[in-house]
């Protein structure tokens, strides 16, 4: 996994080399530093003169400045290398999610999809940073020391042979109790906060029922729970500060004692004041640095699930593949499906679709109709493959679908989607969607086919109209037009409007069939919807029940044949005309 | 959005005094909750930062001695002065031991306590504002004074706080120390410090700078992520990859910049401060040695001559002097941001609450032989207003279902009406419906009626009784509600079922969603009606959503029900099926429906035509398309409802 992730460094791996050697360095100095004091200190006791004590300060000041330099500068670096490296984690994320089938789309929400690109980039970007400035010091930090105390205090440095596997194993001890307390905890408060939402959402019915004391009550105790194992947790992570205490505490007696003891026998030939001193701030160094290790320990390990979920993005492969020899150019708007059946997962017990043949010439005009969960969307989603037949062959302009080069076949093929959307931006940069190049007359023609130029033109600034983001400026009637003129201006040789007239009033919906009829005659058209008016005149009607096509012919054919279709029409005319 | 607003908020605005007085309220809580343990942890707090200067005051005596018996190299005689002193200090220690166990343990219990009371106030204090409060302020928003105000809370309470007073405590001591000591040392060591306030004062500027932009970009970042997750299909359906490939490298590049400067500042703050505390060890050691040779004279409260054993202590005095610097400047933001949070945490709590002043509550009842109201404590299935009045007697009136608005006007913000004498008569049984334009008024009338939202002008009674005397909780469980909007909440589908009717059987639940058509696809779930629902029952489809939340609104059998656009998710087809639920929920009631589909509401008594807030057509069914007017033209399909 940590692998997989650190592709994404590229060219940020310079400034994680930099740092790292920076940091290296500053350690290095942090630790001559004390080593200089004791002998300045030393030598100050023997009485040594002025000129000594001022070049020894000044190489010491020299070597703290730089010290500064270089932790001031692997700071930057640090910055610089961990921000780069989310960069990158977002862009190949975000490309990788480009690359997806809907198959894969389906697989994810798409606000698991946000959180993993924000909210876990953030983690790893932490972690990233936190690795390389303190990963490596504070082994480093641990190594020099010992080495350096061992050197000047020789026997005092026994100490830190029993100081240290203590912490190291309390520490260890804590992290591993601590951490999968944590993870259940964590897990629990997330659902805590999950139900805040629901209950913020659904304030209306929490009301409505007059509910209000029930729900205290509940989350009185779901929070008393989880508040009694926050609190387990955290104590055992409270253990860290007295541990520390004990080691450093133990150290300064062992030191003071052993340490005067060692230098007034030895009458300061095996260790003198300065050492003491010195030895005092390595112990300091050393056991901070162990702290610093388990830190670190814990906050990767938290950051695990992140990278987790980053790699089950990268590592998903799009379903759909460009086939390796394409066909360029879509002949004509023919669609045929030969004994086609479709399952969305392959351990999926019911078929999507089943058994579906269907003939479809060039320019025609081909309603489609029938409940929800009826496989209406299913089946026309193969047609630009979107999704491929599980079996039999979809063809259009008379070839197979997985022939043709995919931007070909879906510039050739226009759908508008059940759920469509419009993009924050202007009413000229959706519509461009369509086509990037297209001249404003352009637009405006297709606009005028889609019965939107009206309204559009009422606005005060026109097609320049800025639409909010998930078009919330305009009305669904409106949103639904301009993403019919979007599709439009592909020039599509199929059209497919999936369910996209459903809150445009039946007038408008006629005019525009009308429209179709006579300006893009060549057009296949297919039209998914709920009312018998929107498919009534069609060269040819499907009702889809279930799955399978359940009959097939123009409006009269269904009404005599067809007891879906009599049922629904004569719901509809009865009930009066539909008015969504 | 609100990411940005926290962050501005957060940041230090240089006005403490303004802020103090959340901290005060703060601290006022702790001691309120927890008065014994806080003030004992405080206690401990102190009492293990003054121990944690005592090395210092050893240190320099035991090196006083080493230096005396160096020459002599009479460990025997000097082990006689030295052990004793290490030993006082080793009992120090371990009393400070138990401190810092008793501190920390204590801490966690007070801190995760008061999180716990914080968020359970602050819920049980949200659940009593009105709907305006749900309606004005973005769900995220709230949510967030649940996860990043409760966190900034809890690093507030659990570090600043202890590591402030520590600090302070540690400073204070240590500067007393030093100045027992040397003056002239201090002195230096002071200066150094300034500096090092200075450098952090300004990277810290520099810093909160930064990482409000920082906030911009993510939030810039987050929303065109979030549209373009959203769109993805429209992406794939119009071969955009590359383009919003291209758009998001723009964005991405901007946040890497923001970010790379606001932590560029951030992380420089820690080595330079420790290099800066680097620097001025290294000015005391030199400055201590020249002052040795020259045989300066030294200024302290001690009195003490410049000697080695002053200036070793110093160099550990100037370590922990500086190491606490750098934690005190380190805390302050932390500070500053948690006194944000609380603050907003606050202004949840202290949000004016739905008020009730009603008096007239709903009561069981059975009618005796002579046809009184008798109040009873069983359910009987018939239900009285109890109506106490200012003379001390009680009247009960039979709970019908008659709803009168007369003549109201209302309006969400002052001055702007969005409805305008609008007078509604529903009989007890009578089926009422509204249609017009979204932003017409429709469902504001419905708020009104269960008091989501007070009328401006004008009154609304039912069964006679003006509904400001009528308990609010009272009221809202005469109304049955199903929204357009279908929440239902984690649990399974017979709970989500009881959720009308806290003291419903199985039996009266599982007839309810029978009542409602439900029971048919509820039986094929995998466990039935243990089915578990998540996430607002995405395993659900709309439609079946929807079932659920008619069962829901069933088993509270109330004598009045409110359907907002309660089957426009659901296509044609199963809406037929739904219909014949609601027809047979609605058998009896009075019921106000607000429908898109005018099949679904042409069966009403009356048909209520808003536009602008007006009614400006009412009349059953044949009345209106006789008059031809707009009903008629919607009927016909000559206009479109936005």
């Amino acid at each position: 996994m940590i692998k997989r992730l650190s592709a994404s460094i590229r060219e940020y791996k310079k400034p994680t080399i930099i740092t790292l050697v920076l940091i290296v360095l500053e350690v290095v100095i942090e630790c001559i530093i004390p080593f200089m004091t004791a002998s300045l200190v030393n030598r100050i006791e023997a009485g040594t003169g002025m000129r000594d004590i001022l070049i020894t300060g000044g190489i010491l000041i020299i070597l703290a400045v730089v010290s500064l330099t270089f932790g001031g500068v692997a700071a930057v670096t640090a910055s610089k290398a961990s921000t780069g490296f989310a960069k990158n984690l977002r862009h190949d994320m975000f490309a990788k999610i480009q690359t997806y089938s809907f198959e894969n789309i389906d697989k994810f929400s798409s606000s698991s999809l946000v959180t993993r690109l924000t909210t876990d980039v953030a983690n790893v970007q932490m972690s990233y940073m936190m690795v390389n400035r303190i990963a490596v010091r504070s082994p480093l930090m641990f190594i020099f020391a010992i080495f350096m105390a061992w050197k000047m205090g020789g026997t005092l440095a026994l100490t830190f042979v029993v100081v240290v596997p203590v912490l190291a194993l309390g520490l260890i001890f804590i992290a591993k109790t601590a951490m999968p307390a944590f993870r259940r905890v964590f897990k629990k408060y997330d659902k805590l906060n999950e139900s805040i939402e629901e209950n913020v959402r659904g304030m209306r019915v929490v009301k409505g029922f007059a509910r209000e004391e029930y729900e205290k009550e509940k989350f009185g105790n779901a929070a008393e729970e989880i508040c009694n194992d926050f609190t387990k947790a955290d104590r055992i992570v409270a253990l860290n500060t007295p541990l520390m205490q004990i080691c450093l505490y133990f150290n300064m007696i062992f030191i003071l004692i052993v340490g005067s003891k060692l230098t007034i026998t030895s009458m300061g030939t095996k260790l003198n004041i300065g050492q003491i001193s010195a030895m005092l701030t390595y112990a300091m160094q050393i056991l901070m640095s162990l702290m610093m290790l388990s830190m670190i320990y814990v906050m990767t390990t938290m950051s695990l699930e992140s990278i987790k979920r980053i790699c089950e993005v990268l590592d998903e492969e799009p379903v759909l593949v460009n086939p390796e020899k394409t066909v360029l150019e879509v002949k004509d708007g023919s669609i045929d499906f030969d004994n086609v059946s479709l399952k969305y997962s392959k351990t999926a017990k019911k078929s999507a679709l089943k058994d579906i043949n269907l003939h479809i010439k060039s320019g025609m005009t081909v309603g489609i109709i029938g409940g929800t969960g009826s496989s209406k969307s299913s089946l026309v989603q193969l047609i630009p493959r979107l999704y491929d037949a599980t079996e039999g062959v979809v063809k259009v302009g008379g070839i197979d679908v997985k022939e043709y080069d995919l931007d070909v076949l879906r510039n050739s093929v226009a759908m508008v989607l059940q759920k469509n959307l419009l993009f924050a931006g202007t009413i000229k940069e959706n519509l461009r969607w369509g086509n990037e190049n297209a001249t404003d007359e352009e637009l405006i023609e297709a606009c005028k086919l889609a019965d939107a130029h009206g309204f559009v033109s009422s606005f005060e600034d026109g097609y320049d109209t800025f639409i909010e983001q998930g078009g919330s400026n305009v009305s669904g009637g409106q949103k639904q037009r301009l993403c019919i003129a979007r599709a439009l201006l592909k020039k599509p040789k199929i059209l497919i409007l999936d369910d996209s007239t459903s809150a445009v009033d039946t007038k408008t919906d006629a005019k525009i069939r009308a429209a179709f009829k006579s300006f893009i005659p060549d057009t296949t058209k297919l039209i998914i919807a709920q009312r018998i008016s929107s498919v009534q005149d069609s060269d040819m009607i499907i009702v889809m029940d279930n799955g399978a096509i359940s009959a097939v012919g123009t409006h009269e054919e269904l009404l005599k044949d067809s007891e879906i279709y009599r049922e629904v029409y004569t719901q509809q005319t009865e009930g009066g005309k539909d008015n969504e | 959005m609100s990411k940005q607003k926290n962050m501005d908020k957060a940041m230090p605005k240089g006005r403490p005094g303004f802020n103090g007085g959340t901290l005060k309220r703060v601290l006022k809580m702790l001691m309120e909750y927890y008065p014994v343990l806080f003030p004992v942890a405080i206690g401990c707090i102190i009492f293990c930062s003054v121990t944690a200067t005592l090395p210092a005051i050893f240190l320099q005596q035991v090196i006083e001695v080493i230096e005396d018996w160096t020459q002599s190299g009479d460990w025997a005689s000097a082990s006689k002065i030295i052990v004793p002193k290490v030993l006082i200090l080793a009992g120090f220690y371990v009393v400070s031991i138990i401190g810092i166990t008793l501190q920390s343990q204590l801490m966690v219990y007070i801190t995760q306590g008061f999180l716990n009371k914080s968020r359970v106030s602050m819920f049980n204090g949200m659940q009593n504002l009105p709907i305006k409060y749900f309606d004005t302020n973005k769900h995220g928003d709230i949510m967030s004074h649940y996860t990043n105000d409760i966190d900034t809370l809890r690093m507030l309470i659990s570090q600043a706080i202890p590591s402030l007073i520590q600090s302070s405590i540690v400073i204070i001591c240590v500067l007393g120390i030093m100045i027992y000591y040397s003056l002239p040392m201090t002195f230096v060591v002071l200066a150094g410090v300034i500096i090092m306030l200075n450098v952090s004062k300004k990277l810290a500027g520099g810093s909160a700078k930064y990482f409000i932009k920082q906030q911009v970009s993510i939030g810039k970042a987050e929303g065109y992520i979030q549209e373009m997750m959203n769109g993805q299909k429209v992406i794939k359906v119009f071969c955009h990859e590359e383009n919003v490939k291209e758009d998001f490298d723009k964005i991405n590049e901007e946040l890497c910049n923001d970010s790379f400067r606001a932590n560029s500042y951030a992380n420089c703050l820690g080595p330079i401060i420790m290099n800066i505390g680097n620097v001025l060890y290294v000015i005391v050691a030199t400055v201590g040695g020249l002052f040795l040779i020259t045989g300066a004279k030294n200024f302290g409260l001690s009195g003490m001559a410049f000697s080695i054993s002053i200036v070793v202590p110093f160099l550990n005095m100037t370590k922990q002097f500086t190491g606490n610097v750098n934690t005190f400047s380190q805390q302050i933001n932390h500070v500053v941001m948690g006194i944000a949070g609380a603050q907003r945490i606050f202004e949840v709590m202290d949000a004016t609450p739905e008020t009730d002043d009603g008096y007239v509550t709903l009561v069981n009842a059975k009618l005796d032989e002579t046809g009184n109201i008798i109040e009873v404590p069983e359910h009987t299935g018939v239900w009285a207003w109890k109506h106490p009045h200012g003379d001390g007697t009680l009247t009960y009136t039979k709970l019908e279902g008659d709803v009168l608005l007369d003549d109201v006007d209302f309006a969400y913000e002052e001055g702007k009406n969005v409805l305008h004498n609008v007078s509604v008569f529903a009989k007890p049984g009578q089926k009422v419906a509204f249609v017009g334009s979204t932003g017409a008024g429709k469902t504001t009338i419905t708020n009104l009626i269960n008091r989501f939202y007070d009328i401006a002008d004008g009154k609304i009674r039912y069964d006679g009784i003006n509904i400001n005397k009528i308990k609010k909780a009272d009221l809202r469980r005469s109304l049955g509600i199903v929204l357009q909007e279908t929440n239902l909440f984690t649990g399974t589908v017979m709970e989500n079922i009881r959720y009308g009717n806290l003291d419903a059987t199985d039996e009266q639940c599982i007839d309810a969603a029978k009542l409602a058509g439900a029971d048919d696809f509820i039986t094929r779930l995998p466990l039935g009606y243990d089915t578990q629902l998540s996430n607002n029952g995405s395993n659900l489809s709309q439609g079946q959503r929807q079932l659920i939340a008619i069962a829901r609104a069933a088993v509270a059998d109330p004598p009045v029900m409110i359907l907002d656009e309660a089957t426009s998710s659901i296509d044609t087809r199963t809406e037929a099926i739904v219909q014949r639920g609601m027809d047979k929920l609605m058998e009896g009631r009075t019921v106000f429906v607000i429908a898109h589909r005018l099949s679904t509401i042409k069966n009403s008594d009356v048909i209520m035509v808003l536009e602008h807030g007006h009614i400006i057509e009412r009349g059953n069914h044949e009345k209106l398309l006789e008059e031809k007017g707009t009903y008629y033209q919607l009927y016909t399909g000559a206009f479109e409802l936005e």
